[in-house]
């Protein structure tokens, strides 16, 4: 994803969807489309027990992206600060390439431009230093946003932190 | 240039305080106010406020109806037209019957203060609010045991060891600030215990998960106090200074034992008595949630006391992580709240006999500012006490909400004159005479509102950009009617600066004082009262009623015995709920929750659908005593074999709305008229029906 991940947190995420909706509201997405989704199994009962968990998919904005490549119109781009994966617009024939050679058919199809559409994670709101809209939206913070290594950093210290505070006896 | 705007929501009647990032006039964004704790985020229908703000399927100007009532003619006029076309035919109909022949229902909102003083300006006792249909009963067992309605405590969601929660499905109900809170909670290590026939998304998120045979909650309660009382696992100094009527409550729960209650409850009586030592040691940072949804039955009144009592027993009514009493501005040291138009001198009614009997011979311990909604079928068509001529409809939609919808059909078309507010075409706005539409939330300014919490706070709602189509907002629709009906001077107002410092006139507030944050806040501390003396319970005693004066007065007892719960072979019960995506019977066409969940479906148990021919998918007919309907069936072995289950809210019949336009099938249309006893809140969840493939 660029410089940047999503994480979800499958025991928070209640899959209402207010990441996927709060996305459309933002960036004007037409009725079908999803720039990005939350993908949900469950609920369901294993051994009498309700299990339910989510993922939440965007754009990944890979390194060596499939939808820059097959662009033939060099529409879809990459952001050289960051690494993030966007279209513009104007140079966007509605050829869908993009949308057959990603492994995820990630590109979204808009019938009311003819063109296509994807998730640029918000980098008009990352530029103000904000969030994206999908995760700023979350109401139960399942969704985090942050650099990789950060991500890591954290989850580690974290970690640790409660293993050491378990070994010396410290109440956590 | 973006600015941002505090302001509250309306999608839901949640009205959660929000932040809406607004440039040129259009809205880019809805989230929490970041200045309210636990407000992180917003939900799906939040989000979702934009797609209505400018959907083209709204009422998009004031309207006279030209055809048959819900034949789609109408002639859009102007609201000059509308304002003097409703003002006439009152008038008519008021010096024909009387003015108390008109009744006004409104999902109660900021706005309730002016519109309850419009009834009452024009001299009619007959108003009521949406919270009578799914909370009647909860009002009034709360009232009846600490004094307090439901909407004026709440529980501690964030400070929490362990939440019971029966069918408070609060993570699709998605009010905000309990998710983020429970969620907060349960990081810390809280449990959360839920039951309920059906498995919910709050289910997969429980600690604990019981799925109780539909109805069985009043069962499962008293097994739970009894084996509270006689393991003496009870707050014994919290019970002794606050509770009358603990030996009554001792004597009354000797017979309901774990053993006896699992034929009710289809709970094992070993789960009953460890679910009990369970929260026992927790307390007091423990509640048993008193509401919403989930188990509407003809006890519903005595199922909520219960609940209660249970919180009492726990020592956790006014305790961190249990229950609060909302504090107002007099607990914050302030000498007088917000001003209410509802307080001036009205002129005497002729006739206070209310259409529903509430707070009189009908109901009289239910709560008036409520009203009993579900009866107003029942004084329509039967013209008891008196003929009913007129409804106003203000953004409520009894004929989806109410339930038996053909009787609540026969009723409307039998009126004289049916007033709509709305800002969908809704199903009583779809056969009114005229339909006067609001404004939307975000288009408009509204009253003040006190906002009552452990943190009392004033919130200000205000427009973030200006009306779509030709709207109003309803204070001034109300003062234009009342103008028009010579009772003008109620409503001493042109504008909604003119209101806020009215309502201010009390308080050293100023209006601008709300621009930073949308509200003022009346105490930089939380207000918790002290348990072992400053806890002011509202009741005739001051205390925790077990036994309850307010009931005992009137003649209805306060505990009486168990009514076996009924069984009937082949049929099962219709229960119905929510989902994250919808809220009532007003967003189903909303473009962006439409797309989530466009219809409802029929969860029905694997085995019971197996033994009908019933798979996954196929349409089925259901069928009540008052009505059927056909839907797609959900056959899962998450509910239990006695029930089926669908979301509240579909089955449009409104052409107007083409995305919800016969989605699904509306629970209305299959449920009984049966109600509550003591309250006249519907049993939502009480009516069998008959299943069968198509």
């Amino acid at each position: 994803m660029g410089d940047y991940c999503i994480y979800t947190d499958p025991q928070k995420c209640i899959a209402c969807h207010a990441c996927e909706v709060a996305c459309k509201s933002k960036n004007n997405v037409p009725s079908g489309a999803s720039l990005g989704q939350i993908v949900t199994l469950g609920p369901q009962l294993i051994d009498g027990t309700p299990r339910m968990a989510s993922l939440f998919i965007p754009c990944f904005h890979c390194e060596d992206a499939w939808c820059i490549n097959a662009c033939p119109t060099e529409a879809i781009r990459r952001r050289d600060k960051d690494g993030l994966v966007y279209i513009l617009e104007e140079l966007c024939v509605g050829c869908k390439a993009c949308i057959m050679s990603c492994p995820w058919k990630i590109p979204q199809w808009n019938p009311e431009s003819g063109k296509v559409i994807k998730c640029d994670m918000c980098m008009d709101l990352i530029d103000e230093g904000k969030k994206p809209a999908c995760v700023s939206s979350c109401p139960t913070n399942a969704l985090e946003f942050g650099s990789p290594c950060d991500m890591s950093h954290k989850t580690r210290a974290e970690y640790g932190q409660n293993l050491l505070k378990k070994n010396l006896g410290v109440a956590a | 240039m973006k600015k941002v705007i505090h302001t509250l929501c309306f999608m839901c009647t949640v009205r959660c305080p929000i932040e809406v990032v607004v440039e040129n006039d259009e809205v880019v964004s809805i989230r929490g106010n970041s200045y309210v704790p636990a407000m992180n985020g917003v939900c799906p229908k939040g989000a979702a406020a934009v797609a209505t703000l400018n959907d083209t399927q709204r009422v998009q100007a004031p309207m006279i109806r030209t055809g048959d009532r819900g034949s789609g003619q109408w002639k859009k006029v102007t609201w000059d037209e509308a304002l003097d076309y409703t003002a006439e035919k009152c008038k008519d109909i008021f010096a024909k019957y009387g003015s108390k022949t008109s009744v006004y229902c409104e999902r109660a909102n900021l706005i309730s203060d002016i519109s309850k003083s419009f009834q009452k300006a024009i001299g009619s006792p007959n108003h009521f609010t949406h919270d009578t249909i799914c909370k009647g009963a909860i009002n009034t067992a709360c009232r009846s045991i600490i004094g307090y309605t439901d909407g004026q405590i709440n529980a501690d969601w964030g400070n929490t060891k362990h939440a019971v929660l029966y069918g408070r499905n609060v993570f699709e109900t998605t009010e905000i600030k309990a998710m983020n809170g429970l969620i907060g909670a349960m990081d810390k290590g809280a449990k959360v215990t839920y039951i309920d026939p059906r498995v919910t998304i709050t289910a997969a998120k429980s600690t604990d998960y019981k799925m109780i045979r539909p109805g069985g909650d009043l069962a499962l309660n008293y097994a739970l106090m009894h084996v509270i009382i006689k393991e003496k696992l009870y707050d014994t100094e919290y019970v002794d200074r606050w509770v009358k009527g603990f030996k009554e409550l001792s004597t009354f729960i000797d017979p309901y034992t774990p053993e006896w209650a699992e034929a009710e409850t289809d709970i094992p009586a070993g789960d009953i008595i460890k679910l009990a030592r369970e929260v026992s040691k927790d307390r007091p940072s423990v509640f048993f949630h008193y509401g919403y949804r989930g188990s509407h039955h003809p006890t519903e009144t005595y199922f909520r006391r219960s609940i209660m009592i249970l919180n009492a027993l726990m020592g956790s009514i006014e305790a961190k992580g249990g229950l609060f009493i909302k504090k107002g501005p007099k607990d914050a040291g302030l000498e007088a709240g917000l001003r209410k138009f509802s307080d001036q001198k009205f002129p005497e009614m002729e006739d206070t006999r209310r259409f529903d009997g509430c707070g009189q011979d009908k109901f009289p311990i239910a709560d008036k500012a409520h009203g009993v909604g579900s009866m107003f079928p029942h004084a329509v068509l039967n013209e008891d006490p008196y003929p009913i001529k007129v409804l106003f409809a203000f953004r409520f939609d009894p004929l989806y909400s109410n339930p038996d919808y053909q009787q609540s059909l026969k009723a409307l078309h039998k009126l004289d004159l049916i007033v709509s507010s709305d800002i969908n075409f809704g199903g009583t706005t779809s056969l009114a005479d005229v339909i006067l539409p609001e404004s939307f939330f975000l288009e408009r300014s509204d009253p003040l509102q006190m906002g009552s919490s452990l943190k009392p706070a004033i919130n200000r709602r205000i427009a973030c950009v200006t009306p779509r189509f030709d709207t109003k907002p309803m204070w001034w629709i109300i003062k234009q009617l009342a103008d028009r009906l010579g009772i003008g001077e109620f409503f001493p107002y042109e504008t909604i600066e003119d209101i806020w410092n009215y309502q201010l006139a009390d308080m050293d507030i100023k209006i601008e004082d709300f621009d930073e944050k949308g509200f003022v806040s009346l105490s930089d501390k939380p207000i918790w009262w002290d348990r072992k003396n400053g806890i002011k319970f509202k009741t005739l005693s001051s205390k925790i009623e077990f036994v309850s004066g307010l009931m005992e007065d009137n003649n209805i007892p306060s505990l009486p015995s168990y009514e076996k719960l009924d069984a009937r072979e082949g049929s099962f019960r219709l229960m119905c709920g929510r989902c994250a995506a919808h809220t009532n019977v007003m967003t189903q066409n909303n473009l962006y929750l439409n797309e989530l969940v466009p219809e409802n479906v029929l969860w029905i148990n694997n085995n019971r659908a197996e033994s009908l021919g019933i798979e996954n998918n196929n349409m089925v007919e259901i069928e009540s005593k008052v009505g059927k309907g056909r839907m797609k069936a959900f056959v899962t072995d998450m509910i239990h074999p006695e029930a089926v289950f669908m979301l509240h809210g579909f089955g449009h019949n409104e052409i107007e709305s083409k995305r919800s336009y016969k989605r699904g099938v509306a629970d209305s249309m299959l449920q009984e008229c049966i109600m509550d006893k003591v309250a006249g809140s519907p049993a939502l969840d009480h009516t069998w029906v008959t299943v069968k493939k198509v």
